[in-house]
């Protein structure tokens, strides 16, 4: 047994020990609802420290006097915030299903589409198994080798207890807690998450994903992320999986946050396919994501790429803050929204700094009833000389239930930026089905083929292995709303 | 038989077009339509390839000992029948080796015959767009796209050499083509030409005639064939137009 896996073990077994009363709280787990002794137990479960309990409790105070942004394009029944579970580590057990069997055939299907192994399909759908297949002695090879470097990549949990100091500096640094409800709510009750740090001229040699990271599970509800590129770094990170996860959880409020100092860059992309919910609308994750980089120092960037095909209800706006001079911010964004799910999406550019530069790619998708937003800020502060932006905003209509819709803001305080906006909606094309059709592909893969042509200008942005599979994902997004 | 058409009457929009038509075709034929603008040709070329505008008011085709209205546009296709288009639509960001792929593996599945894997595919390509005289360069652009007229046209034959149908249908192929593009075009489908397959070209001028050498030439006005025989027919409308047929 290797040093790593004996440690985990060596910490596992103290906290048990230092915390033997777990059992008893457990029987507690079933209160449902939000107020301070939910945070309290949250903060004594993962064993923090006071000062991040404090930090909790003053969001939470914080969100007690907020009420939920309203702006967006979305109509959903009032959330009771006191009809859910804020922690449950077993995950409910008994509700776990025992073997794929019992598991929706449909998204075995959809495994089997993505050629996912048995075994990870397993872990998907939440199958209560005990030993998490190979990856786990895959990510302990990589730590090893990112360790080396001086690279930190653990859970926001282990973070807390073992870099105080960067997540004090860091944490709330981009996304203040009271911000607005969401991430208000998620800096209260916030279980689990990434931190990253890489540190001062170090390129980080591979992708880093959660996939490959021990404690990867439970990632879900209340997802809190860090990533700092010191000086001159670079690092890319994938966030979640092509294939639909089962989770029992309605409600998803996560909160990222990318820090990129002096000549650093980070690119940040995401594959999200949380379950969507039936052909009737019934059921599906509310996702109200807020996910913000600050570039910070001269000449930083950061890079969002997101494909978002799941959820009921999608509320995304991956920013950039462009503080340092010359830094750039990117957004490239696939959404697809199929039956009844509803996305309002898109980015915001704030220019601070001189010649900061931001593009934004969005590709939205509108089939069977589903509403789709793209939703944009970019703005120009007074010091921000010679700022471009290009923006391009492209929608696609298939079927003629469904809605698109675009909505740019644009301020500019200087009158030296450079503003580009390009939209353009369109319906898929009879002619362009016709046409694939009599070359001998049928109705289904003519879309297809059509959509992911319209995608491809993002979704080239993605890292090598995630683009083929992405693809494959948006095929099936696609699956049994034409006709 | 290998296509009959008989009686074949077609609307569009409470407008008839096809009136009582009647074609057969032979395996191993070449056959011609000329006629006059908006006398039907088109029509003919997107009801045989199963365009679904198109109200069928009378009539049976059969192709293959298949009832043509009883399979639909791709499975036509896959069953051998391919339409060289007029106006051949772009489809921004789908590069044409994926696109062919697919194509021909649809057909092969329903033809019960192994897929063609992802190199031997590539290699089939690049040796038949050699075989045309097209850029490799072509290969990695979408399909259509940018694309002038010429290069759509020799893009289509491309295709057609890849699926190699049964029957090919080419729909005003010349239109718009200056005389090497012709030349190109027309010498692909020369080279395609065996006595098992077999060839409905629709043209407006007799000069594609001059390359490709049918074997029967019809006259198409308002909507049915007036007029049927060998070549001479297509010098005959060279000479006197449509005129005297109408």
């Amino acid at each position: 047994m290797n040093s790593e896996t004996l440690n985990t073990l060596d910490s596992y077994s103290k906290n048990k020990y230092k915390y033997g009363f777990v059992t008893e709280i457990d029987d507690e787990k079933s209160k449902k609802g939000l107020n301070e002794d939910t945070i309290k137990f949250i903060s004594l479960k993962k064993n923090e420290p006071n000062w991040m309990l404090d930090w909790r409790l003053k969001a939470y105070s914080k969100w007690k006097k907020m009420k939920e942004p309203k702006w967006a394009n979305l109509s959903f029944p009032e959330i009771d915030y006191q009809d859910i579970y804020y922690y449950s580590a077993p995950k409910g057990f008994e509700k776990k299903p025992k073997d794929l069997s019992e598991v929706d055939p449909k998204l075995i299907e959809t495994y089997n589409k993505l050629g996912i192994p048995l075994e990870e399909q397993k872990v998907l759908a939440g199958v209560a198994v005990d030993v998490v297949f190979d990856s786990v002695s895959v990510a302990t090879t990589y730590k090893g080798e990112l360790e080396k470097l001086g690279i930190i990549f653990c859970s926001i949990g282990e973070a807390i207890q073992k870099h105080p100091d960067l997540i004090k500096k860091y944490l709330g640094s981009v996304i203040p807690p009271g911000d607005h409800s969401f991430s208000a709510l998620n800096s209260a009750v916030f279980t689990d998450g990434s931190f990253v740090y890489i540190p001062e001229g170090v390129k980080c040699p591979m992708e880093l994903s959660t996939y490959f990271r021990i404690n990867a599970e439970n990632t879900g509800q209340f997802e809190r992320t860090l990533i700092i590129a010191d000086k001159g770094s670079y690092v890319s990170y994938l966030e979640g999986c092509t294939a639909p996860k089962r989770d029992d959880n309605q409600l998803h409020a996560a909160n990222v946050e990318l820090i990129a100092l002096e000549d650093a860059e980070i690119k940040y992309s995401t594959v999200q396919n949380w379950y969507p919910g039936d052909e009737d609308g019934k059921g599906g994750i509310y996702n109200f994501v807020t996910k913000r980089g600050l570039c910070a120092g001269k000449n930083s960037k950061i890079s969002w790429t997101q494909v978002e095909t799941g959820s009921a209800i999608t509320w995304k706006y991956p920013s950039c803050i462009l503080k340092g001079d010359n830094s750039i911010g990117e957004f490239y964004s696939v959404a697809i929204t199929n039956n009844f799910q509803q996305a309002d999406t898109g980015t915001k550019m704030t220019h601070i700094g001189k010649n900061t530069k931001s593009k934004i790619i969005s590709k939205g998708i509108s089939l069977g009833k589903s509403q789709n937003t793209y939703r944009g800020e970019v703005s120009f502060l007074r010091k921000a000389d010679k700022a471009r932006n290009y923006t391009q905003c492209d929608s696609l209509l298939v079927g003629n239930q469904c809605g698109a819709h675009t909505i740019p803001y644009i301020d500019s305080k200087n009158n030296t930026a450079v503003i580009e906006h390009e939209a353009s909606t369109s319906k898929i094309n009879e002619d362009q089905l016709y046409y694939c059709r009599q070359r001998g592909l049928n109705h289904e893969e003519a879309v297809s083929l059509i959509v992911n042509g319209f995608c491809k200008q993002v979704l080239q942005e993605l890292p090598m292995e995630f683009a083929v599979e992405a693809q494959k994902l948006v095929s099936i997004s696609l699956e049994g709303s034409v006709g | 038989m290998f296509l009959e058409i008989k009686d074949l009457s077609v609307k569009i929009e409470n407008k008839n077009i096809l009136k009582s038509l009647n074609l057969n075709i032979n395996k191993g034929e070449v056959h011609a339509i000329m006629g006059p603008n908006g006398s039907g040709k088109s029509t003919l070329a997107n009801v045989l390839a199963g365009k679904e505008d198109y109200e069928i008011l009378n009539g049976r085709i059969n192709f293959k000992d298949n009832d043509l209205f009883d399979l639909n546009i791709e499975e036509r296709a896959q069953e051998g029948m391919f339409l060289a288009f007029q106006y051949p639509v772009e489809i921004p960001g789908v590069n044409i080796t994926p696109f062919l792929h697919s194509a021909i593996n649809s057909k092969r599945k329903r033809m019960n015959e192994e897929e063609i894997d992802n190199l031997s595919f590539a290699k089939l390509l690049k040796s038949k767009a050699m075989d045309l005289g097209i850029n490799i360069d072509m290969l990695k652009r979408s399909v259509n796209t940018g694309f002038s007229g010429g290069e759509k046209k020799r893009y289509e034959i491309l295709q057609m050499s890849i699926l190699n149908p049964d029957l090919a249908i080419l729909d005003e192929t010349d239109s718009g083509l200056d005389i090497d593009a012709l030349k190109i075009v027309t010498d692909g489908v020369n080279k395609l030409k065996t006595k098992d397959n077999s060839f409905l070209i629709i043209t407006h001028y007799q000069k594609l005639l001059d390359y490709i050498k049918p074997d029967y030439v019809h006259v198409m006005v308002n909507g049915s064939i007036v007029k049927s025989g060998g070549s001479e027919i297509a010098a005959e409308i060279e000479k006197d137009g449509f005129q005297k047929f109408q």
